[in-house]
């Protein structure tokens, strides 16, 4: 559900980076923070246990500048990727506009990939979303490690409904802003498309 | 996408920001915010520089949507008032028609009694303004009244968001 306020000119968009736990979202997320100008990003927000898995959220705001004199401004979430955090991750979805699955590549995580994939579209389902029309894009995570699956077949397993695919290694930044823009873009052109 | 997008017009925005301020005056409160319940901040009143406005915006919806799953579990339905009593600021949170969070930071110059007694009639102030938000957001032909500027976004519109 996209925020327009005609009074302060701005675009709200928020965008959910979803996925199995340990896959890489808060990596995404953190990368983005780093890398980008002071002046484009509110405070980093990570609701973490005292390991630093995520808890209930991580939550990055970003300024990407003015479109048709309106600030765009995208709200980053990550979810708890943990099964048991579900509920958690229900409420993050509230209001999404936009979704990135953040697959992990390693071949023994395959079927924690597919039981999030499945856990993303019924959570999708129960706030009143289709996964089949939400923007929504997908990434393979950690393609460096040498218990990688190859690209063809992460592809036949999760590819769900011809949505872009990026290949990434967050935590050295590939892919990740790609993939950021691309969900940014897909949600602008929603916007377009509802108007 | 599911629900409609929340849609605010200059006019709309004045109205809500004009009770919010006197809501402010009344509880003679530091703070009073305003907030969907996905975590956007609609209006911010008060002494809000020395605050990420963004991130409590997203914290206190959190912390509603918790508090909100929270009650359910014990089979009630909704908890409509949250109060964060601290050293020197105390943070006053209910929810207004079910859909946005109304914020109110306070320190010793106000009370809790008295900002529950302002919240509780600011809520119906609030209520009646954001209903007309609401029926035009649905409508996307009266929300578009004057012009969407977003029909016309080009591709290279987007493009530039991205150019460094």
């Amino acid at each position: 559900m996209t925020f327009i306020n005609y009074a302060a000119r701005e675009i709200n968009c928020k965008l959910v980076y979803y996925g199995p736990g340990l896959g890489g979202k808060t990596t995404n997320i953190k990368f983005v923070y780093e890398k980008t100008n002071p002046t484009s990003k509110g405070k980093l927000i990570s609701l973490a246990t005292e390991t630093d898995r995520t808890l209930f959220f991580d939550f990055l705001p970003l300024d990407l500048g003015e479109i048709r004199g309106f600030r765009t401004r995208f709200h980053l979430y990550t979810v708890p990727g943990q099964v048991f955090y579900d509920a958690s991750r229900k409420l993050i979805l509230k209001g999404v506009d936009g979704v990135v699955f953040v697959a992990d590549s390693q071949a023994a995580r395959m079927d924690a990939n597919l039981e999030s994939l499945k856990n993303l579209e019924l959570n999708l389902k129960e706030q009143g979303y289709d996964i089949k029309t939400i923007p929504y894009v997908l990434q393979f995570n950690k393609r460096d490690l040498p218990t990688a699956t190859p690209f063809e077949e992460m592809k036949k397993r999760l590819h769900y409904k011809g949505e872009p695919i990026f290949e990434a290694i967050a935590n050295k930044g590939t892919g990740v802003f790609e993939t950021l823009k691309m969900i940014a873009k897909m949600v602008l052109l929603e916007l377009r498309k509802g108007k | 996408m599911a629900g409609a997008d929340l849609i605010l017009h200059p006019e709309e925005y004045e109205r809500i920001r004009e009770v919010i301020a006197r809501l402010r005056s009344e509880c003679n409160a530091k703070m009073v915010f305003l907030i969907d319940k996905n975590g956007q901040s609609i209006c911010a009143q008060g002494e809000t520089d020395a605050i990420d406005v963004t991130a409590l915006a997203s914290l206190a919806a959190g912390n509603v949507a918790a508090t909100d799953s929270l009650a359910r579990l014990i089979g009630e339905k909704e908890f409509s008032i949250l109060f964060h009593e601290g050293e020197r600021d105390n943070l006053h949170i209910s929810v207004v028609a079910g859909r946005v969070i109304l914020v109110v930071i306070f320190d010793e110059r106000s009370s809790l009694g008295l900002v529950r007694l302002r919240v509780k009639r600011g809520s119906t102030d609030l209520r009646t303004v954001l209903e007309t938000v609401w029926n035009r957001s649905a409508s996307p032909k009266k929300a578009a009244a004057g012009g969407s500027p977003f029909g016309e976004i080009t591709d290279e519109d987007i493009d530039r968001l991205f150019s460094d």
